[in-house]
């Protein structure tokens, strides 16, 4: 009964939601003249950044950058909070069989390239497509493969709490600098170069290989209280 | 070429849609804690599909000024989505990771995952 109540309520919301977005015009320049052409053309000519989508979230939205990294940094204290237990009780990891010497030596192998794929997809951020969040998801999925791959692999938490604090506070430090040297929070201190150039966008590069490591260092901790949950 | 947006715009406006209305259906009819959590995920990329497809130009091409491409800033597709999505993304994760330590939580404590079986919640 439950069931054809929700499934009438939904074909009333999907009804009006369809209606609603069928009025605007796909792929029709509606929005093209406007704010977009005021951020492509500022991103291009004054900060010099080719990536046009890393120029709004590091710099025209820096601030809401640094509270996503907090949403990051609390959401992973929260769960560690969550699934607290008193020392003793942590237990082995929670795989099931061991891997065969195949994944093993596959492992070994990979790891070293996939955090340099995530080095450079987080140093590139600036130039072409990628950044700081997705560099250090990649880098994260290297961890994943070697703590799912060696059940006595670890990571040092307190390594990771310090690689996640000092990223942290250089981003703060980076646009309290810009406040007290241009008059407002994360502005480019640093010269802009020349377009497509690897140091180019001043303080743009710098702030996205922190998010990088921040996120990185993030992600690893989520995964690793999330392995060390018995069932 | 008018005929064939026409199609893509139901395809691409009609998917997302039926992503976010799949996910809103499994979060209040499923029973399982997790299915429930899987379930907000989905609408979560409804709603990431429908913000792209709102800044889609026809025939447009990335917002990168890479080498070749620095004078088509008229043909670039809307930047400003792409970067809201990219926030929502990781908000998301972030939601996803603290929901699913909860049902952990749950689990620990009352040994089912169905919240009909867990005494103390109703729905």
């Amino acid at each position: 009964m439950k069931k054809y109540i929700v499934l009438g309520l939904l074909a009333v919301l999907g009804y009006y939601l369809m209606s609603i977005f069928l009025l605007v015009d796909f792929g029709l320049p509606h929005f093209a003249h406007g704010v977009k052409d005021v951020y492509l053309s500022s991103s291009k000519n004054i900060l010099k950044v080719s990536n046009a989508v890393t120029a709004i979230v590091v710099n025209f939205r820096g601030f809401d950058t640094l509270g996503e990294v907090t949403v990051l940094f609390l959401s992973a204290t929260a769960m560690s909070g969550i699934l607290y237990k008193k020392r003793h009780d942590i237990g082995e990891r929670s795989i099931l069989f061991p891997a065969s010497s195949i994944i093993r030596s596959g492992a070994k192998m990979l790891f070293p390239s996939i955090t340099l794929l995530g080095i450079y997809v987080f140093i590139h951020g600036h130039l072409s497509p990628g950044g700081g969040f997705q560099g250090g998801t990649i880098i994260a999925t290297g961890f994943l493969l070697m703590l799912l791959t060696y059940q006595n692999y670890s990571v040092s938490h307190n390594r990771l709490v310090w690689v996640e604090s000092v990223a942290g506070m250089l981003f703060v430090i980076i646009g309290l600098a810009g406040y007290f040297m241009k008059g407002s929070f994360l502005e480019n201190v640093l010269p802009v170069g020349e377009l497509n150039d690897l140091f180019s966008g001043g303080v743009i590069g710098i702030i996205y290989v922190l998010v990088g490591f921040k996120v990185a260092a993030e992600l690893i901790g989520i995964i690793y209280t999330i392995l060390h949950e018995k069932g | 070429m008018e005929k064939y947006l026409d199609i893509l715009e139901i395809a691409i406006y009609g998917s997302a849609v039926a992503l976010i209305l799949i996910g809103l259906y499994g979060a209040l009819t499923k029973k399982s804690l997790i299915k429930i959590v899987l379930g907000l995920s989905i609408m979560d990329s409804g709603i990431h599909l429908m913000m792209i497809a709102l800044g889609y130009l026809k025939g447009g091409t990335a917002p990168i000024f890479s080498k070749g491409f620095e004078n088509s800033a008229d043909q670039m597709v809307d930047p400003i989505p792409q970067a809201l999505v990219l926030t929502a993304i990781v908000i998301g994760f972030g939601v996803t990771a603290v929901a699913l330590s909860l049902v952990i939580r749950l689990y620990r404590h009352h040994d089912t995952l169905r919240i009909d079986e867990i005494k103390n919640l109703k729905w």
